[in-house]
């Protein structure tokens, strides 16, 4: 089908059908190596830097390894405290997005009702509108409210507008999850005497719950990542990615790359190992079990389906 | 029953309404907020008055700040049309040639944005150094001037972009080519689908020429050097890879999917700011560069919200006229 010009080789006529056909079967595990590769660029030197040694502020270029930053992570004044806001506002937002979003999505699965429509575009819009709108109008809101504790901006307008952008993204991510599931189940249980409430928990909890646990994961790194939004909602208050870039004039300090791998190394450890428990308790198929729980589209294509 | 039907008629509504009204205050309200704002004059210390005398601010506003918007469009869609050449393939042989493999090939493609999106950026700063891990060598070896640079030009503003919003629209494509039936494509074979080359050599050059053109127009480059080079991997691409299966059943099949993945790079890719202030330079400062200076270094929120609000005024249009053509649900299902 398609290629890159990358690969494309010189070629003598005469075995432009042979290496034609040659290439076609194997150029896009090529070029899908190379494009791996690329997206890796990045983290890989990201990872690298943070082994290095420059003698002053600026980790550009490289002057030789070390072990220092790894062994002092939080050697630099104040980043102690802005990794710890990071972490309390991921935290905080996610449980409360979670919860919101969970319910808005049970009701667009389970429930036909009017608005409906005008729900699913509300829940769309915040994901299709651009981050530097989000935060600017949440400024505008704050500054014309222009009283505590809105204005000046602080720790719970962060949370305020956090909670708002994790919404869209979890409905987005249990509703995924909830199409197909079989409500015969809780039928079921009802006809066996559980009332709405153990219903609920004893039977649709435990089904939807590793929708809801990819959706808390997504929201989660959302919320840690975001700079845009939380630049113009901050105010005095500083969040890890607000340090990075108020360094990055002067030059980021290697042990803001110590924190960053540390990071991606978690996440990614979290998602694989999630993704090997969720397959292993899939793999004998039970009959009891409804096929719903196996979902075609892996958890790390939810989860980081909308990142950046 | 009356009392039972009647609550469960409302369930759906009490379970909405938290989370609804959430978004109603912190994203709805504030939209009206910032039009609203765009019509102040006045500054934070003495207050602000609204008058709708101001509308000048508009006017002011895009006058002043055209060259900002018209670089927002086209680096906008330059990253885009990146992002769509390199997802496409990248989508395709996941899809298709993925096997067992086909999940641990998308975790790859989707770890790297585990990392943070600054920290992502900053490396590319690395990366793309004048004299860095990628240049210096290749300017020592001899193969390249030592004048060469790609740090600070919209070369690497659009590549930033089109690395970190990669994502967008390499998951909706592949979502789309997912679904479809592969006796599809087996079908169209046993009916003499075979190779599509003189047809695919011609598009292939013109599409490749036309694409490079525009890209080299796009970031300063020499245009015909672009085409040129768009030209001869329209050719190759086009002539070898380019099936009549491909092109009349996974192809069609899959637009919904390039459509929903266009549109959902292009936004965050239009408002971004991040890119351009750490790999450009003032010349390729984008309209999200001045929203932002604007709110945060000048407090100047009239202006801001003006810029702001004609920014989202375009993309609810675009939005809207998605819609109206394809739904949201290709949209929301890939997101």
């Amino acid at each position: 089908m398609s290629d890159n010009a990358r690969v494309d080789s010189p070629i003598r006529p005469s075995v432009v059908l042979r290496a034609g056909r040659y290439l076609h079967h194997n150029v896009l595990y090529v070029y899908t190596a190379f494009a791996i590769l690329y997206l890796m660029l990045p983290v890989a030197v990201m990872a690298l830097f943070s082994f290095n040694d420059p003698p002053g502020k600026s980790n550009v270029a490289w002057h030789g390894f070390t072990l220092d930053a790894w062994l002092h992570p939080f050697g630099v004044p104040g980043l102690f405290d802005v990794v710890q806001t990071s972490l309390g506002v991921a935290f905080i937002s996610t449980i409360v997005a979670t919860a919101l979003g969970t319910l808005i999505a049970l009701a667009l699965v389970r429930y036909n009702f009017r608005g409906s429509a005008t729900t699913n575009m509300l829940i769309f819009l915040p994901m299709a509108t651009p981050e530097i709108v989000l935060g600017a109008s949440l400024l505008t809101l704050f500054v014309a409210i222009g009283e505590p504790p809105f204005f000046p901006t602080n720790f719970i307008t962060i949370l305020i507008a956090h909670i708002m952008f994790n919404i869209s993204y979890v409905v987005v991510t249990v509703r995924a999850r909830l199409y197909g599931f079989d409500r015969h189940l809780e039928e079921a249980a009802m006809d066996l005497g559980a009332n709405e409430w153990i219903t609920f928990w004893k039977v649709t909890f435990p089904i939807i719950l590793p929708g809801v646990m990819a959706a808390a994961l997504l929201a989660f790194s959302l919320s840690i990542d975001d700079y845009v939004i939380t630049s113009f909602t901050a105010g005095r208050t500083s969040t890890f990615p607000i340090f990075i870039w108020g360094s990055a004039r002067v030059g980021v300090p290697v042990q803001v790359n110590v924190i960053g791998t540390a990071f991606f190394l978690i996440a990614v450890g979290f998602v694989v190992i999630t993704t090997y428990l969720q397959s292993r308790a899939n793999r004998p198929p039970r009959p009891s079990e409804p096929a719903a729980i196996k979902q075609p589209v892996p958890e790390p294509a939810l989860a980081a389906g909308s990142e950046a | 029953m009356g009392a039972r039907g009647r609550l469960m008629r409302l369930t759906p509504y009490l379970l909405l309404a938290p989370g609804m009204l959430w978004l109603i205050i912190f994203y709805v309200y504030p939209g009206i907020q910032m039009f609203i704002s765009s019509f102040w004059s006045g500054t934070l210390e003495t207050g602000f008055t609204v008058s709708l005398d101001n509308w000048t601010t508009y006017t002011d506003a895009l006058t002043r700040y055209e060259p900002q918007f018209a670089r927002s469009l086209v680096y906008g869609a330059a990253a885009t049309t990146i992002c769509f050449l390199i997802s496409y393939p990248l989508a395709y042989t996941i899809a298709f040639r993925g096997g067992r493999y086909k999940n641990v090939m998308l975790f790859l493609v989707i770890a790297p944005f585990f990392t943070s999106f600054l920290l992502r950026t900053q490396s590319w700063k690395i990366i793309l150094g004048d004299d860095g891990i990628l240049f210096g060598p290749l300017k020592d070896a001899g193969f390249l001037p030592p004048e060469f640079r790609v740090l600070a030009t919209p070369a690497a503003v659009v590549a930033g972009i089109a690395y970190n919003f990669l994502p967008f629209m390499t998951l909706p494509i592949y979502v789309s080519l997912e679904k479809i039936d592969g006796r599809l494509v087996e079908a169209a074979k046993d009916l003499y689908a075979g190779p599509w080359r003189p047809g695919g050599t011609i598009a292939g050059a013109i599409i490749g020429t036309i694409v490079g053109a525009g890209l080299g127009a796009a970031l300063s480059y020499d245009i015909l050097v672009m085409a040129i080079v768009g030209l001869g991997a329209g050719l190759v691409v086009g002539s070898l890879f380019v099936s009549e299966s491909f092109l009349r059943i996974v192809l069609p099949l899959s637009l919904p999917g390039v459509f929903a993945g266009s549109l959902l790079t292009f936004i965050p890719a239009v408002g971004d700011f991040v890119n351009a202030e750490i790999l450009g330079n003032t010349q390729t400062r984008m309209i999200g560069n001045v929203i932002q200076s604007r709110f945060l270094e000048n407090n100047d929120y009239p202006t801001a919200a003006a810029l702001s609000f004609i920014l989202m005024a375009g993309i609810l249009a675009m939005v809207a006229v998605y819609a109206k053509i394809l739904g949201t649900e290709e949209l929301t299902s890939a997101g």
